[in-house]
């Protein structure tokens, strides 16, 4: 391997480093949630014990101090990563315990072990991730009891496996909605030295936890469905792809895989079933929303860049390894393992026409009760406002950055694919909210993760930032809107990915569904210049020392 | 001075302008609005600026013409170093200094800007003649236009950025 | 084995095309050009610039990586997809540092040659003047990032055609960069003046040295006609 190629991996990867960085990693989730939760004073208390900035190390080379994109925690935000461990529902007042134990544990706590484990953990103040699950439904009822689904599927051949999770409608819940029966269908039929099944839980969306919910709630059933569909597909390879941000998660993942080892739930001839061999091994991410996407998983998987792949050729025909292969969402394969535990009668029975059975939501924000709320397709926004208690909400971002800007007058429109289609993040802003400034926050965050391979979302998503600050800034005209409209839809139609095709949503419908929040910012004349004066002079008056000759800015 | 390029044309059209602030007189403000300014160059300092606000108050239409108004040409080659470090360089650090530098910082010297800009992110741009410096055909063509009261549109041999 | 060959409907035109061509190679054999910059006729595709992006059969996709199928219906010279192009052009001026009046490869430029093409007077996006370096490691080269548009061109000819991996990213989104296989810079890479990399940049940022300024102002590429004649002078040589 040429140290070219290693860089260009390491270097897209906000978790790996080129240089040394301290022995103490923290990072401080950057949301709009959690800046509405206190983000920025626990940063400052962090700053300030430490004696060092945002994106600093300290002298001693013990700490280094981050913001970090949406961790999967906005039901419990202010929310950071340290040292791969959680920390929750943070304020200023935690630091210096945290910072105490972290000097005083300083080798067992150290990066060395990571993933981290929960023994670890216990030791540092606030490691603790609260349970999210506030309202289940069909879906979730308790008991759940372990390998039902499975074993009713090996009943059944892989064809009426695929037969069932067609007839029940089941379309993907990672947000795009595709038929899953078609997709298990077409990589089955799919000619390949070996087939291969993976589960997205890289859950990058900002305001999503519903897979990080499952997985630490309801892991037998993620593996029941994983394992279904590898039984479906003819697979012997199932692969779960976990966000770097839930390494906490490794030890008790790991420990449910082997549990179902002994259970003869996997390896060879699982429950019994001659020549059904298959296992399951997880890897994890390295800080990349991108990955979620499911080409980009792949190459990530692969070793490589999380950069996606052009299409044809489809997963289902050259996926992982340039093999068939099916990627499903982990909330996806809780479905199924229901479906074959209940019967395709039992899932059709709830939701709507297009949309078959319930959808887990992560709620956050402004509202009394945030967590994952299990509700049937066809839901109002407003039944669901009401349900978590964010009644007053003036504002509602459907679906995550990359979704819908919900307003008031919409709050009637209903939760579906066919409708608000939502791979789960709601975030409910209440009447003390800027709605800009959240727009604002979510074109940076497709600033910073925009994965470079394609200029329509490489260039296009800082000149939107840069248009909406000034916006922000009650310097932007009427004309300047209407470029960034233009702009805007020139990336949503030329980027090559999801990513880039959805990075303007966030202002291009914050500008269709809250005109007069943009009508209010305008400056009413017919041109201002890209900077003021004022700033364009304000280094030469330091450098200098002296005032301009004019006064005007 | 594009404009001298255009050759005999010129007498085509002076016959049907007037030129009123240019280099080619001594008259150097505006004291009347008029149809056509054509600016060359970018901004570099706060005079620039102003001089550049005055015309675009002064002129109906306002053309940035070259490759020094467009994207601030060669004196642009400072915008990726900051001021301070490029005042620094030339007259702290230089290697043909002899002795401490300094500054210059006379009251009447205008102060810089952070970077050179083009014009058109200074003052609203009408239209566009690329070039360096524009050919004078390309400058008959957009004058000729204006004069026809027509959008200046250039053929493909015309529009050049260098 | 004779590959199998069907048809496609592009504006209006109707072309054939034989089963692994995408859709940029059999307009291209057709004498129908559709704009790129990204994609070169001797190396893979990469779908980098997405200059090419034209509707097929109703979404819009890259044709440079698209396989030609059969019955496609592709709209490609729409005043909708001139103008997206156009603002992708732009948006490559304005992300690198483009002064073409003291630039080798003015004139030879297939960046500046698309800005002529599609219409661009001037870019008026704000340009974001990045800081970039120039490499002069290297005896017979120079690079000069201030003027990579990140097409990956040399990164694909290095490592299928020279068989080296001299060139790859580094970083992701708006900070990418160009990354050469030393810490040293080109100089201590592999690379050689003969190397296919060394010649497909679209732009002046791998340059050969002391080669340049040999054609006089007037004859260079895309002095006289526009790029893409070479292309479309097919489609007319065979009409008439
Ligand atoms: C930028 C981007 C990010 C994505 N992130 C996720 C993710 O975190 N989890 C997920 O399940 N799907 C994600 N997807 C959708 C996947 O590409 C894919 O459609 C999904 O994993 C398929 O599973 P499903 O059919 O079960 O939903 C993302 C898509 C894009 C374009
Ligand atoms: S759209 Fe964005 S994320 Fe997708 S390939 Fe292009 S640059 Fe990468
Ligand atoms: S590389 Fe092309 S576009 Fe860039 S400055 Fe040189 S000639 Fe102009
Ligand atoms: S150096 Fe040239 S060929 Fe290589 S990526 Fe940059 S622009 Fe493309
Ligand atoms: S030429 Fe097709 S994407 Fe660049």
């Amino acid at each position: 391997m040429h140290p070219v190629e290693v860089i260009e991996m390491v270097s897209f990867y906000a978790f790996f480093d080129q240089t040394p960085r301290g022995r103490n990693r923290i990072r401080l989730s950057k949301t709009p949630i959690s800046m509405m939760n206190g983000a920025r004073e626990v940063a400052e208390a962090f700053g300030q014990s430490l004696g060092i900035a945002m994106g600093e190390t300290s002298l001693d080379g013990m700490f280094t101090l981050e913001w970090t994109n949406d961790i999967g925690m906005a039901d419990q935000e202010p929310a950071a990563l340290v040292n791969g461990m959680i920390l929750t529902s943070l304020t200023p007042l935690d630091v210096p315990g945290i910072i105490a134990a972290l000097r005083h544990e300083e080798d067992g706590l150290g990066l060395s072990s990571y993933p981290p484990t929960a023994a670890q953990a216990l030791k540092l103040p606030k490691s603790n991730v609260r349970p999210s699950l506030i309202q289940a439904g069909p879906l979730l009822t308790r008991p759940v009891v372990r390998a039902r689904g499975l074993k009713a599927a090996l009943a059944m051949t892989p064809e009426k496996v695929i037969e069932e999770i067609t007839s029940s409608k089941l379309r993907g819940r990672g947000g795009a909605g595709f038929p899953t029966g078609m997709k298990w269908r077409l990589t089955r039929k799919s000619a390949g030295k070996e087939h291969y099944i993976l589960c997205n839980a890289d859950e990058g969306e900002p305001g999503t936890f519903k897979d990080r919910m499952l997985l630490a709630e309801f892991p037998d059933l993620v593996f029941d469905g994983l394992t279904i569909a590898g039984y479906a597909l003819g697979s012997q390879h199932g692969i779960l792809y976990l966000r770097g941000e839930y390494a906490y998660l490794w030890e008790t993942l790991q420990e449910t895989l082997r549990t179902r080892r002994s259970l003869g739930l996997l390896g060879a001839n699982i429950c019994g079933r001659q020549g059904f061999d298959f296992d399951i091994r997880i890897q994890l991410g390295a800080g990349a929303y991108i990955c979620g996407e499911e080409s980009s998983l792949i190459e990530s998987l692969e070793g490589k860049r999380g950069s996606p792949r052009d299409r044809p050729p489809f997963p289902t025909e050259r996926g992982y390894l340039q093999q068939p292969t099916a990627i499903d969402n982990v909330e996806t394969l809780i479905c199924a393992a229901r479906i074959l535990e209940k019967g395709v009668a039992w899932f059709t029975s709830y939701g709507t026409k297009e949309s078959a059975g319930t959808k887990l939501i992560s709620v956050s924000g402004d509202c009394a009760r945030p967590g994952v709320y299990e509700v049937p397709f066809g839901v109002t926004v407003s039944e669901l406002l009401d349900l978590v208690g964010g009644a007053d909400a003036i504002y509602v971002q459907v679906s995550g950055p990359s979704g819908h800007s919900v307003a008031p007058k919409d709050f009637g429109r209903s939760i579906a694919y066919e409708d608000l289609s939502t791979g789960g993040s709601t975030m409910v802003f209440g009447p003390q909210r800027d709605v800009l400034d959240v727009a604002m926050q979510f074109a940076e965050f497709f600033v910073e993760e925009s994965c470079g391979w394609c200029t329509p979302c490489r260039v296009g998503t800082t000149l939107l930032k840069q248009g909406m600050e000034k916006v922000l800034a009650g310097r932007a005209t009427l004309s300047d809107l209407s470029e960034m409209e233009a702009l805007g839809q020139t990336v949503v139609r030329m980027s090559r990915c999801g990513l880039g095709q959805s990075a303007p949503n966030p202002i291009l419908t914050t500008m269709r569904n809250f005109p007069e929040l943009y009508e209010a910012r305008l400056a009413a004349v017919p041109f201002t210049p890209l900077v003021t004066l004022h700033d364009a002079l304000r280094e030469a008056v330091a450098v200098q020392g002296r005032e301009p000759l004019s006064e005007e800015t | 001075m594009s404009l001298l390029d255009i050759d005999e044309r010129i007498l085509e059209l002076v016959d049907l302008v007037d030129l009123d602030v240019s280099p080619f007189d001594d008259k150097k403000a505006f004291d009347r609005q008029v149809d056509v300014g054509f600016v060359e160059g970018g901004c570099s300092n706060e005079y620039n600026v102003k001089e550049l606000r005055e015309f675009r108050k002064h002129c109906r239409i306002l053309i940035s013409v070259g490759a020094c108004a467009i994207n601030g040409g060669v004196p642009a080659m400072r915008n990726t170093i900051g001021l301070r470090e490029c005042l620094e360089a030339v007259y702290l650090n230089g290697p043909s200094l002899e002795g401490a530098g300094m500054i210059p910082n006379d009251e009447d010297l205008p102060l810089l800007l952070d970077r050179v800009y083009p014009s058109h992110e200074i003052v609203k741009i009408d239209y566009f003649l690329p070039g360096c410096p524009p050919s004078g055909d390309a400058m008959w063509e957009g004058l000729k236009a204006l004069l026809t009261g027509k959008a200046p549109t250039l053929p493909y041999l015309l529009c050049k950025y260098e | 084995m004779v590959a199998a060959s069907f048809k496609f409907n592009i504006d209006g035109i109707e072309v054939e095309a034989t089963e692994g061509q995408s859709v940029i190679e059999a307009c291209d054999e057709a004498g129908i050009y559709i704009p790129r910059l990204c994609h070169h006729p001797e190396l893979p595709p990469s779908g980098n610039c997405r200059v090419c992006t034209c509707k097929i059969n109703g979404r819009h996709s890259a044709a440079c990586v698209t396989p030609a199928a059969h019955g496609m219906v592709i709209e490609n010279d729409t005043p909708q997809l001139t103008s997206d192009r156009r603002a992708v052009i732009e948006m490559l001026f304005v992300e690198g540092n483009h002064p073409c009046p003291y630039c080798v490869a003015s004139g030879d430029c297939e960046l500046q040659a698309l800005g002529y093409r599609l219409g661009m007077v001037a870019p008026t996006q704000p340009y974001q003047w990045p800081e970039r370096k120039i490499d002069a490691t290297h005896p017979d080269i120079y690079l000069d990032h201030d003027r990579c548009i990140l097409c990956s061109r040399c990164i694909r000819a290095s490592r299928m055609e020279d068989g080296k991996t001299v060139f790859g990213f580094e970083g992701r989104g708006i900070a990418m960069r160009l990354n050469v296989d030393a810490q040293g810079g080109l100089g201590e890479t592999q690379m050689a003046a003969i190397d296919k990399a060394a010649s497909v940049c679209p732009v002046a940022c791998i340059v050969i040295k002391r080669h340049n300024y040999q054609v006089p102002n007037g004859s260079r590429r895309f002095d006289k006609t526009p790029i893409g004649s070479d292309i479309e002078a097919k489609r007319t040589r065979r009409q008439s």
